[in-house]
């Protein structure tokens, strides 16, 4: 773990600011991405995991914008830059946006431009980033078209994207993601809308390719059954903060946090109980009612009567390099600074 | 819970038989008719009194279709569906229309998937709930008030909230309204189509629970419509395995989930993400290659042997018939007595 991670988010705080007020859609995110590994990050809607993804990439929409907070992106492990200091459109960030970071979104039908053939896309894509001929660009894209899996990829640089299946386009989302050989691939919800054959198919496809790449992937999901399939590494947002980070069998077999816990208990097992499921009490809060203390204190089963819903728990680091932020293990500082 | 129903001993709630819904395809100036799309064809299947049946398979298989022609929003272009009534007769209620329609609707009703456009934005809840009671002529003015009051309470709503709109509430309280909905007409069978698909895990898991103690409170029947195996292993008393608007089997859940008979549901089954990493890569073996096949242009024979690894001569030319082979379990494969194919679940008394 002494090795320098890819990417560094320190107190990452990302609001938007919106007429009724501002969301903290990321309320000081602190976790490191490390490299050729897989990193989950999950969490309920609302718990800021995909404007984690677009501020790396900053593509955060407006009215949302970096307030707080630096994203230390290590090429090498020697080199740093600091990509909330770079301007979202500068040449510097573009370059490092779609080519040494790579995305997929999770629809792929709104990602992909609909008036251009996805030969073009992608070969466009490789053109800019890799600065190759045409032709070199097109053998790449046949190349990639082929490596996701589509069958007969000359015959479809020409198709566009509403020509294709929801797994297929899927698939393009994927090349066009990996054709520049990123060094990083954040990928967000991309299986959620698909069935889960080809969910099993494309988590195969993403693990085979990270493996020979040596690729940085962060996955962005809900799921907890396609993390615990393909996560070395697992961190649990909250309310736009991190309550956990672990090792995905310590997630699954020894979960720290009381929410990370309670996620677990609550989605069905094959095989398991039909007695009535453990369900999270309450619901996550609106963004304009953070609970004070720890923002998890009202539905939390373990809370510690007058002291979660005043103080405001650090992140606290184990010895395994798990890290907690909850108070049942210490370690707090008093909410209103 | 309720154990599962024993097949010869109560007669069920619902026959279908041979039901098809066939969407015509049209093409040119004079809209002619050029072919069908066979969302749902030659379902042949029962619901009985209490239980709930899970219906399982990939987007386009015909699912949705299926409940929406239980609850008959569809008219079936085929076929039966014999519904038992309260006081014991049976009516065919496939071709209903009119009056006759309205009345037997009462008595089905559905829930939606997706709790955001399901809920019209312009109405208060109390005539979204209300709005059949008013509909059947049953209630208005305070007693409807009264009603709807009492039904939000039944799906763990506040009363209160009868005067706010749709966009008050958060996707997990908009699906309790959905269920208030549902449940306003005193219904014997609810159809819920993806009702929990949408819905975050802690949500979910609410919404699972309150669906199971509604159904035992009201002595309700469901039909569960759902992608999710995790979920229908979960709620379901029968499962019921749909490939290209066909059934390719149906069974106790266990032991579908335990030993399948259909190769499409051992690769289904295969296919879910289990949540224990100890079980990582476990099932890549059999993956399933290939696409599914166009309802509006299915291969010949068997309409999965394309994709499958047992598929033989037979399979290419031949389409198997939906047998029945004991024990509550019916497939359509011509082979399912000689594969021994593996399910989601282990048998019990192997570890």
């Amino acid at each position: 773990m002494s090795e320098t991670p890819l990417i560094e988010l320190e107190g990452l705080r990302t609001h938007f600011f919106t007429d009724e007020g501002v969301v903290k859609a990321l309320d000081g995110v602190t976790f490191s991405v490390p490299r050729g590994r897989t990193l989950c990050v999950v969490g309920e809607s609302g718990c800021g995991k995909s404007v984690t993804g677009r501020s790396i990439l900053q593509i955060v929409d407006r009215p949302g914008r970096i307030v707080e907070g630096r994203i230390l992106y290590h090429p090498t492990p020697h080199e740093t830059i600091d990509i909330t200091a770079l301007r979202p459109m500068s040449r510097q960030m573009r370059t490092i946006r779609g080519g040494e970071i790579g995305m997929i979104f999770q629809e792929p039908m709104t990602s992909l431009g609909p008036i251009q053939t996805i030969g073009k896309q992608i070969s466009e894509t490789i053109r800019i980033h890799k600065g190759v001929s045409k032709a070199e660009a097109r053998n790449q894209t046949i190349e990639w078209l082929a490596r996701v899996g589509i069958p007969r990829p000359e015959t479809r640089l020409g198709a566009y994207p509403f020509e294709l299946s929801g797994g297929m386009r899927q698939r393009v989302m994927i090349a066009l993601g990996l054709c520049c050989r990123p060094k990083l691939l954040i990928a967000d919800e991309p299986t959620t809308a698909l069935d889960v054959t080809t969910q099993a198919v494309i988590l195969d496809l993403i693990r085979e390719l990270q493996e020979e790449m040596d690729m940085a992937v962060m996955f962005i999901t809900h799921d907890l059954g396609v993390v615990a399939q393909i996560a070395d590494d697992v961190v649990v947002m909250y309310l736009g903060r991190v309550a956990e980070r672990a090792g995905v069998e310590t997630i699954f077999d020894a979960p720290r946090h009381p929410y990370t816990r309670a996620l677990m208990r609550s989605i069905p097992r094959l095989g398991g109980s039909r007695e009535p499921l453990e369900a999270i009490r309450g619901m996550v809060p609106h963004p304009f009612r953070r609970p004070s203390g720890c923002s998890f204190h009202p539905r939390c089963p373990e809370v510690i009567a007058g002291r979660c819903e005043s103080l405001d728990p650090d992140l606290r680091e184990f010895g395994d390099g798990s890290q907690v932020r909850c108070l049942l293990y210490g370690s707090q500082t008093e909410a209103q600074q | 819970m309720t154990a599962a129903p024993d097949a010869t001993a109560t007669s069920p709630l619902m026959e279908v038989r041979d039901l098809k819904m066939h969407f015509p395809v049209q093409r040119g100036l004079l809209r002619r008719t050029v072919g069908h799309v066979r969302a749902a064809d030659d379902l042949t299947f029962d619901v009985f009194e209490g239980e709930t049946l899970g219906l399982v398979g990939e987007s386009g298989c015909g699912k949705t279709t299926t409940g929406r022609m239980l609850t008959r929003i569809l008219k079936p272009t085929g076929g039966s569906i014999r519904y038992r009534l309260e006081n014991g007769t049976t009516e065919d209620i496939a071709e209903y229309e009119g009056a006759a329609l309205k009345r037997f609707q009462r008595d089905i009703r559905m829930i939606f998937q997706d709790p955001f456009s399901s809920l019209n934005p312009r109405l208060r809840v109390l005539d979204i709930v209300g709005q059949s009671l008013r509909a059947h002529g049953i209630a208005s003015g305070r007693k409807l008030e009264e009603r709807v009051e009492q039904l939000l309470q039944e799906v763990g709503l506040r009363p209160e909230y009868i005067r706010r709109y749709p966009h008050a509430f958060s996707g997990g309280e908009r699906q309790r309204i959905g269920i208030a909905r549902a449940l306003a007409l005193n219904p014997r069978l609810i159809v819920a189509d993806e009702a929990v698909s949408a819905l975050d895990v802690s949500v979910q898991a609410q919404t699972l629970n309150l669906m199971n103690r509604l159904k035992a409170r009201f002595n309700l029947t469901y039909v569960f419509v759902a992608h999710d195996l995790s979920v229908v292993e979960y709620i379901c008393d029968r499962v019921a395995v749909m490939y290209v608007g066909r059934m390719a089997e149906i069974g106790p859940r266990e032991a579908v989930f335990t030993r399948p008979l259909h190769p499409y549901t051992e690769a289904l089954m295969s296919a879910v993400p289990q949540p224990d990493p100890r079980l990582r890569g476990a099932s890549a073996r059999r993956r399933l290659k290939g696409e599914v096949a166009d309802p509006a242009n299915p291969p010949a024979g068997c309409y999965f042997h394309p994709r499958c690894v047992h598929a033989t001569d037979l399979c290419r030319t031949e389409m198997p018939a939906f047998r029945n082979l004991g024990q509550g379990r019916s497939v359509a494969c011509h082979h399912a007595e000689t594969l021994n194919l593996q399910g989601a679940l282990q048998p019990r008394n192997t570890p």
